[in-house]
């Protein structure tokens, strides 16, 4: 325990000197990065508008207020198609991220060094890229609508469920499956019998927070032209109709309060 | 053999995931319902997706043949550009989110507080980043600052929300014992909270770091910062090889990040 004398009387302290300045010198060196960050940040910033933002957000809370209820009766079809995306788009990556997930999990791949790494590649490469820059992708491949949306949510979908459906795989209890094995089944059987039945809790839960966080990322796909109710709201933002733009934030995160707690419910039924 | 077809007793069956076999079979009905006016409401252009498959292809096969070079310049400057708006976030949004995790623990914050910080988490957690993007965009103008401010909030939700878990679910016995020892409130936080949720704290900024890093890639696509313009941009122009560089460079990235967080996790815990 570092102790310091000081006037012959002894003062306990938390840490050692050394300790104290390696913390210091990280501390500086931190502060120094964020000072340069911040330097790169408001070099590019017009501060003459910053200045101006409480007016300018005066300005858009007066035009934004009340919302246009009257539009509603246009977000019907918009909802649909946001809701369709983030289910179907969910359906979709389970189909891909099972055998993935099997595949990537130590103990049911066939193979350590080669399988292996190429489903753990797919799994980092489809997380790692958001659904809005999967989506300007497909847009610019198969044409702007619904179904990009559709893909671009079920791909960027697969690395999550796979990686939280394959860390289940590995923790599962193995004297379960070594009872099925000692019966003489085969290797699908113990999959069936053995392995399926412990992780098809895990499976509904993550299907359903992924749901929840799909609906979340489906309302904005519409910003590059993937359907939805983000289209709504993209040209609504073009003509500068801000009642409209208003409504449909309000209606968005109201299927946001919602979808969070159809999941929190279903995930509560589950585990 | 016939005598041992019939086995004694009924033959085992799997059992059910749904017990209940009236909601079992409303929710597979309403579901295969759901199912096909769903797809049936899509309408694919299917010519149009036959035609983009030839595009797909190169796109796939841009990955093959990257090309780093050509728009070095304007990758480099949107690369730098979302790491300082990465840093920049973290760095606001971790130092605020601790006040409000504490506002927001039941064990250490009066009534009022709690609710006042847990209704900040709620609304932070509830409006998206890109979203937030676009309104911050049209208030502030277009640029970094946007970006910045927009992790900044969206930090604040989710470090706070998991931080306050943690506050609450701590070791009482040591928090007590510092404040028996005549600790000033500070001096309590400093010594008898601050240590026990310290590697949480750690795992969950490094977390975020790479959490805020991934949406900056995107921001650039509401005018506010980032590679995310470069990105936009190559796209329009059907720059496949461009956009596959950007993409490796995000992929790459993100795994280091990773990578990284990993060994600091496990250093710390």
């Amino acid at each position: 325990m570092p102790v310091q004398e000081l006037k012959g009387q002894k003062n306990w302290q938390r840490r050692t000197s050394r300790e104290s300045l390696s913390h210091w010198v990280l501390w500086l060196i931190g502060v120094a990065i964020f000072a340069y960050c911040w330097q790169q940040i408001s070099d590019a910033t017009t501060w003459f508008f910053v200045w101006d933002a409480p007016r300018i957000a005066d300005d858009i809370w007066n035009r934004a207020t009340p919302p246009r209820w009257s539009y509603f009766s246009q977000l019907g079809k918009p909802i649909w198609d946001t809701l369709n995306i983030a289910t179907l788009g969910t359906i979709i990556s389970l189909i891909i991220a099972v055998p993935v997930a099997f595949l990537a999990a130590r103990n049911t791949t066939p193979s350590q060094y080669i399988i292996r790494p190429i489903a753990l590649l797919i799994i980092v490469s489809t997380r790692s890229i958001n659904s809005l820059i999967w989506a300007l992708l497909l847009i610019a491949i198969i044409g702007p609508g619904v179904f990009a949306g559709v893909i671009a949510i079920a791909i960027r979908s697969v690395g999550f469920c796979a990686k939280l459906l394959y860390e289940a795989i590995e923790e599962i209890d193995t004297s379960q499956v070594e009872a099925i094995t000692a019966t003489g089944a085969s290797r699908w059987q113990v999959m069936a019998y053995g392995i399926v039945p412990q992780i098809l809790p895990a499976l509904a839960g993550i299907a359903v927070f992924r749901w929840d966080i799909n609906i979340r990322e489906s309302t904005v796909l519409g910003l590059v032209g993937a359907g939805g109710i983000g289209l709504q709201l993209s040209s609504s933002l073009n003509v500068l109709a801000w009642p409209q733009v208003s409504l449909i934030l309000l209606v968005i995160l109201l299927a946001v309060v919602i979808s969070e707690w159809v999941s929190a419910k279903v995930r509560g039924a589950i585990i | 053999m016939s005598e041992f077809t019939v086995p004694i007793g009924e033959p085992w069956k799997k059992p059910p995931f749904i017990k209940r076999s009236w909601l079992r079979w409303t929710l597979l009905i309403g579901f295969i319902a759901y199912l096909i006016a769903a797809v049936l409401t899509i309408d694919v252009n299917w010519s149009r997706v036959y035609e983009g498959l030839e595009r797909g292809k190169q796109f796939v096969l841009a990955f093959t043949n990257p090309d780093f070079t050509s728009r070095s310049g304007d990758i480099w400057d949107g690369m730098v550009e979302s790491i300082i708006i990465t840093v920049a976030s973290s760095v606001v949004g971790i130092a605020i989110s601790i006040p409000i995790a504490l506002g927001a623990a039941r064990n250490v914050a009066p009534l009022p507080v709690y609710l006042v910080c847990r209704a900040i988490i709620a609304v932070s957690r509830a409006l998206q980043e890109i979203i937030v993007a676009i309104l911050l965009v049209a208030i502030f103008g277009f640029g970094p600052l946007a970006g910045f401010l927009t992790l900044s909030f969206a930090t604040i939700g989710f470090l706070s929300k998991l931080l306050a878990e943690d506050i609450e679910s701590m070791d009482k016995v040591q928090a007590e014992a510092v404040k028996a020892s005549g600790a000033k409130w500070s001096q309590w936080i400093n010594y008898g909270v601050q240590p026990q949720v310290m590697p949480r704290l750690i795992g969950l900024s490094i977390y975020r770091v790479d959490i805020n890093f991934r949406e900056s890639a995107i921001l650039g696509l509401v005018g506010a910062g980032g590679i995310g313009a470069t990105l936009n941009t190559a796209f329009d122009r059907y720059e496949y090889d461009t956009a596959a560089a950007i993409l490796l460079i995000i992929i790459v990235i993100v795994m280091l990040l990773e990578y990284l967080s990993g060994i600091i996790r496990a250093r710390v815990q």
